[in-house]
């Protein structure tokens, strides 16, 4: 306790020096905070935005598949026996609350005409009340008026960009037109249901009709389909699950030894992975700086105060203080530096947060617009900041403590 | 009994290629209770001797026996402890802690050093105070006090701890001849009171006479042991006079 006093009192006695350097740990912390508040928000806000109403957390296809999505392969669909096995998988993972629900999916590419023009679509065949199950919030991007149902038969969500370039409103009809796998076109007639706000990233722009509607238009006489999506109960589960998936579902082969499926998780089929790495490695360099300003600024100040105060070390050391005390004195006040940095930081880092907040900044991503930025203190950051910080400072204590505890009393009380 | 003994006791300095000489085979014996005064010119030897005695600096050869201790055998650590148990040490320039209070200052050494119980350390800290008069300044910081009373408040801390043996280096030299005076007269009455060897260095005339044994160092040699008392006191007369021109 006495030990701390002494502490205070001598980063009191150099107040100026003090407080520049508590406030450059302050300023050092506060960046820290608030970029990964916002930055990790807005990380966290696309990802969901992704995996809760697009992606899903996992996917399931047939090997090979992911390699040509973009010419969405009606060749490289999953057949039914493929199906039941990975449902069966599954069935057992949602027994044992790892998965939540998952969605299977028929994708393919379509000519949409409004009758007037034509286009090129991309769609994807669901069973409404599983795709609602696996990705909940697909509802919050149709713009206006929700439908009762997510899609029924004989309708189509269709997605923003279309429905604006070919004039098309709810409740219009439209015709579908597609090519199946032996070549032979088909088309049917579908009712406008909703419009779907795009997102960034590849099936942002995706149209949406029944499955069955689409086994139809493709005239498909299996249950075949293109992936299955999957949500999970808890997604920091995510490696665990994707272990257990891979080693079962992973290690089946087709009839020429090869792997049958491949399992995904969302990082490898959004680009928005690239982002959000992109965050974390911005978020690291902060870190990384934030840990060399307390190292630099409190090596400084520890520095000039073993310089400094010889003479007093001298007389400490003299009157038998042990060398291991006279460290933790100066320890103490490194320690103390970047206490008080830490404190003010945080306190300064929550109340710039929550203006942030009451602000209701708005910004646009891509094509999205009207983003609201929501930043949110998370205790791990504070509690890293913390770590760092302290880390930091008792590091960058250490040498100076060391010399100040290693002084030769005679030399030391010789001092000037 | 002896509290130092001293017996052919070197010290060498390297100085550049050099070996520079600062005490050359000194012999001596100072008994506990004495109040002895090591006199002689600068560079003479005196800082260096009070150095070894205080195991602040070990000899390079010869015996140095210290409350029946060979200081030379001591390490860092045990040299800090037997400094902090049986050594209290007064600077010339008092070398007080410049954060801490008057009563904190002589707290000091009884709770960092031998972390005495809190009522015991009050206990001790008052009567040091009491008894070299800076009861008054308790909670005054050094910056707030005259040399005097600094130089008082580091005989109380040098005492606080019961040490055997009190070294002071050159403890009259940033001070007037009055308080000079006053403040060896203090040592001696601490002396008498808490039966502790005092060990001083002083090139000032006028007080090496309070001493009863002299010790006169030449060239980091011991060239006359000189006793004293009983008529080792300060010449009352002379300090009524230094008083009066003051």
């Amino acid at each position: 306790m006495k030990l701390l006093m002494i502490a205070m009192r001598n980063l009191w006695r150099y107040q100026r020096r003090t407080l520049l350097t508590t406030a450059l740990i302050t300023l050092g912390v506060m960046a820290m905070l608030l970029f990964t508040s916002t930055a990790g928000s807005f990380k966290q806000m696309m990802i969901g935005q992704i995996t809760d109403s697009m992606i899903g957390h996992i996917q399931i296809h047939k090997k090979g598949y992911v390699s040509s999505i973009d010419s969405l392969p009606l060749t490289m669909n999953m057949k039914p026996k493929m199906v039941e096995k990975a449902e069966a998988e599954l069935n057992t993972l949602n027994e044992q609350g790892k998965i939540e629900a998952w969605s299977p999916r028929l994708k393919f590419g379509a000519m949409f005409s409004n009758f007037n023009e034509t286009t090129n679509l991309r769609l994807n065949g669901i069973l409404p009340e599983k795709e609602l199950q696996t990705c909940p919030e697909l509802p919050s991007r149709i713009i206006g008026d929700k439908p009762e149902n997510l899609v029924e038969p004989g309708s189509i969500l269709l997605p923003e960009l279309i429905a604006k370039g070919m004039k098309v409103k709810v409740g219009d009809a439209i015709v579908l037109v597609a090519t199946n796998r032996d070549g032979s076109v088909n088309g049917m007639n579908f009712t406008v249901h909703g419009i779907l706000e795009g997102l960034s990233g590849p099936g942002g722009r995706d149209g949406y009709i029944h499955l069955e509607d689409a086994q139809a238009l493709l005239r498909l006489e299996s249950n075949e389909i293109s992936e299955i999506a999957i949500r999970l109960t808890a997604p920091q589960n995510e490696k665990l699950v994707m272990k257990a998936l891979k080693s079962t579902l992973g290690s089946l082969t087709n009839q020429q030894g090869k792997p049958a499926f491949e399992i995904h998780d969302w990082e490898k089929l959004s680009p928005f992975s690239n982002i959000a790495n992109m965050i974390d490695l911005m978020t690291l360099f902060i870190k990384i700086m934030l840990a060399a300003i307390v190292l630099i600024s409190v090596m400084n100040v520890m520095i000039m105060a073993v310089y400094e105060r010889i003479r007093e070390i001298g007389t400490l050391a003299a009157m038998g203080t042990p060398p291991n005390r006279i460290l933790q004195l100066f320890l103490t006040e490194g320690v103390l530096l970047g206490l008080v940095g830490v404190a003010f930081g945080l306190m300064l880092s929550a109340i710039s947060i929550y203006l942030l907040n009451q602000a209701q900044i708005s910004f646009s991503f891509g094509r999205q617009t009207g983003l609201i930025l929501e930043p949110v203190l998370l205790w791990k950051d504070v509690i890293f900041a913390s770590v760092i910080v302290l880390s930091a400072a008792v590091l960058a204590s250490l040498q100076p403590a060391w010399k100040a505890s290693r002084l030769n009393p005679v030399d030391a009380l010789r001092q000037v | 009994m002896s509290i130092v003994r001293a017996t052919a006791l070197c010290k060498n300095y390297p100085a550049g290629d050099q070996m520079l000489t600062a005490i050359q085979s000194v012999d001596f014996d100072i008994p506990e209770g004495a109040f002895v005064s090591f006199v002689g010119p600068s560079g003479s030897g005196k800082s260096t001797l009070l150095n070894m005695i205080g195991c602040l600096d070990q000899p390079t050869s010869g015996e140095l026996i210290v409350a029946q201790t060979d200081t030379g055998r001591l390490n860092r650590e045990q040299a800090a402890q037997f400094r902090g148990e049986t050594i209290g040490f007064i600077f010339q320039d008092f070398n007080l802690i410049p954060v801490l209070s008057v009563y904190e200052n002589i707290e000091y050494p009884l709770l960092m050093v031998q972390n005495w119980p809190k009522p015991e350390r009050q206990e001790r800290v008052q009567a040091l105070m009491k008894a070299v008069g800076i009861h008054e300044q308790a909670n005054k910081y050094p910056s707030q006090l005259s040399g005097g009373q600094k130089q008082r408040v580091a005989i109380a801390r040098a005492l606080a701890s019961k040490p055997k043996l009190v070294l002071a280096d050159e403890p009259t030299a940033n001070l007037d001849h009055v308080t000079a005076y006053r403040i060896i007269e203090l040592m001696k009455q601490m002396r008498d009171e808490f039966g502790t060897t005092f060990i001083f260095s002083t090139h000032d005339s006028k007080i090496m006479n309070a001493a009863e044994t002299l010790f006169i160092l030449e060239d980091g040699k011991l060239r006359q042991e000189h006793q004293t008392s009983p008529a080792g006191k300060i010449d009352s007369n002379a300090l009524q006079q230094e008083e009066k021109s003051l």
